[in-house]
């Protein structure tokens, strides 16, 4: 059979940054993938060189949208890891409920976003409407929806105030009955099963070759999240549980963020609850010469920031690795041989970030039919129908 | 194995390919290691000890061209930092991409950033720089001055 290309981006609808895809399709088969990224690259490792080390916190805030805590998070640890000191205990804290915020607000957003790909445009409503409960949370605790602006060397810029929390605590009690709810719907629905189990696997071994992170490593067995393996801020004062899967499959990255959600609820209700006084910042009077790392779970999977002073007010080198910079060649391994209707859900498996402006087109190499994202989405949403007629539903 | 054993044992099999240990802290390690012996310590940590390749992070520094290698072993909470230094007249050194597949990129990145060869990269395209970008000009470096005089670029404060 002869080989067509189908080209995906550069802007396209399951990514934050524009991405290009080269498909190469047998028929209905990918039997090839080719990934081309850069479009939205910023410099922001050359432009933090320029910023003292206060600034660059704010600077590495705007490179994602959605987990706009992790880099800052990262980045802080790395600058305190030079000089090799504590926080405060109520700093770290309050840095392990914004973090757990950010992760349930990001894995409902791409739960909502996966549940559309699919044709359950209800599991979106639902998962959207539980989302801003949760930034209406980050509001009041913050002062903002996103880009928090909480973090800064030494500890946390706010503090939170002791009438916030029983209001706090009230909205995050109110979205558990929905999230329940949505689990079992998602978990035990069999069209969601016929079409997400077994589809788009990443063996352990391949994961392991890609040093694959977060969820996307969790769902094949890998058992690695920084929180557990190297703990720091305030989690292991608390008792929760790393979930991990065997199958690799679209369906089990899709079970780990759902049962996350539940543990990260935990984990912010627990911190809220024992939050310890003291103060929140210690103060940094200067940094000496020397090198730091600092890593965070964000959402999608370890964030690594390495930052080297050289005795000025500045960093000579600030080196940041985002998750998806190693989860997303993992494609490489689950696309191949599935087919075309199937690449939206794995492309969009791994949660890279959903931003940028939505414009995509297929076209057959003759150049006769011209797809775009939206009809991506609308072959992925038809054969959940046609699945659901042949199972009677 | 703990960090003590896992130094001692790197003493033991590559004592004559190591040029400096420095011990940070109780998470952290830095090693200093000769260019030419990258692949098979970088193998040693990543197959036998069972580590994940974090990063590789390039840096122009005043002297030479440097590369640490962070590698994570996680059941102990231990990132190991391999440090290899390259002269700036000729900035080459084995590629790491054909043992393991988490090295092609960012070899690939450091390639256009830094101007460092990888030799034996299965795929030695470009990664992030945009086509127009002129052959041999490397952004990270010291040296690098602006080629598009016609952009608009925020300076930074």
């Amino acid at each position: 059979m002869a080989k067509t290309i189908v080209p995906i981006g550069p802007y396209h609808p399951l990514q934050e940054e524009p991405e290009f895809f080269k498909l190469t399709v047998e028929g209905e088969r990918v039997v090839a993938i080719d990934v081309h990224v850069g479009y939205n690259h910023r410099g922001i490792e050359k432009i933090s060189e320029m910023k003292t080390f206060d600034q660059s916190v704010y600077t590495v805030e705007r490179i994602c949208g959605i987990c706009s805590t992790s880099h800052p998070f990262a980045c802080v640890q790395a600058v305190e890891d030079i000089i090799l000191m504590e926080v405060p205990d109520r700093a770290k804290y309050i840095r392990t409920i914004i973090a757990e915020g950010e992760r349930i607000h990001s894995h409902l957003l791409w739960l909502g976003l996966a549940g559309h790909f699919l044709g359950y445009n209800t599991v979106f409503m639902w998962a959207w409407k539980l989302r801003e409960e949760i930034l209406d949370v980050m509001e009041i605790l913050s002062g903002n929806r996103n880009n928090y602006a909480m973090f800064t060397p030494g500890g946390v810029r706010r503090d939170i105030k002791a009438e916030d929390i029983p209001v706090v605590l009230k909205k995050v009690d109110s979205i558990l009955p929905t999230l329940d709810m949505l689990k079992k719907a998602v978990m035990d629905d069999p069209v969601l099963h016929a079409r997400t189990k077994g589809v788009g696997i990443l063996t352990r071994d391949e994961a392991i070759s890609f040093s694959a992170l977060g969820p996307t490593a969790r769902a094949s067995g890998v058992a690695k999240d920084v929180r557990k393996d190297a703990p720091y801020a305030a989690y292991d004062q608390v008792d929760w549980k790393m979930i991990v899967t065997q199958n690799g499959d679209v369906f089990d990255k899709l079970a780990i963020r759902v049962l996350e959600t539940f543990e990260s609820v935990k984990i912010m209700k627990y911190c809220l609850t024992h939050l310890p006084g003291g103060e929140i910042k210690e103060r940094i009077k200067n940094i000496p010469p020397g090198e730091g790392i600092g890593t965070h779970e964000a959402p999608r999977g370890e964030v690594f920031h390495y930052v080297r002073s050289d005795g000025t007010n500045r960093p000579v080198r600030h080196k940041i690795r985002a998750p998806t910079y190693m989860n997303l060649p993992t494609y490489k391994a689950t696309i191949i041989g599935e087919t075309i209707s199937d690449a939206t859900i794995i492309l969009a498996a791994i949660d890279p970030c959903y931003c940028c402006t939505e414009r995509l087109a297929v076209r057959d190499m003759k150049g006769k039919k011209l797809f775009n994202g939206e009809d991506l989405v609308r072959l992925s949403q038809e054969k959940t129908m046609q699945l659901k007629k042949k199972m009677g539903f | 194995m703990r960090k003590e054993e896992i130094l001692k044992s790197l003493q033991e099999r590559f004592g004559a390919d190591l040029v400096e240990i420095v011990d940070k802290s109780a998470k952290r390690v830095y090693i200093e290691i000769k260019p030419e012996a990258l692949v098979k310590i970088s193998l040693y940590i990543f197959k036998d000890l069972g580590a994940r390749f974090n990063i590789a992070s390039g840096m122009d520094t005043p002297h030479d061209m440097e590369i640490l290698y962070h590698f994570t072993i996680e059941r102990i909470n231990l990132i190991i930092s391999l440090r290899v230094k390259l002269p700036k007249e000729k900035p080459e050194i084995d590629s790491l991409a054909p043992h393991f597949e988490a090295a092609n990129w960012i070899e690939r990145e450091m390639q256009e950033l830094l101007g460092i060869k990888f030799n034996g990269h299965p795929d030695m395209r470009r990664l992030l720089l945009p086509d127009e970008w002129p052959e041999g000009v490397y952004p990270l470096r010291r040296d690098y001055e602006e080629w598009d005089k016609t952009a608009i670029r925020d300076r930074g404060v």
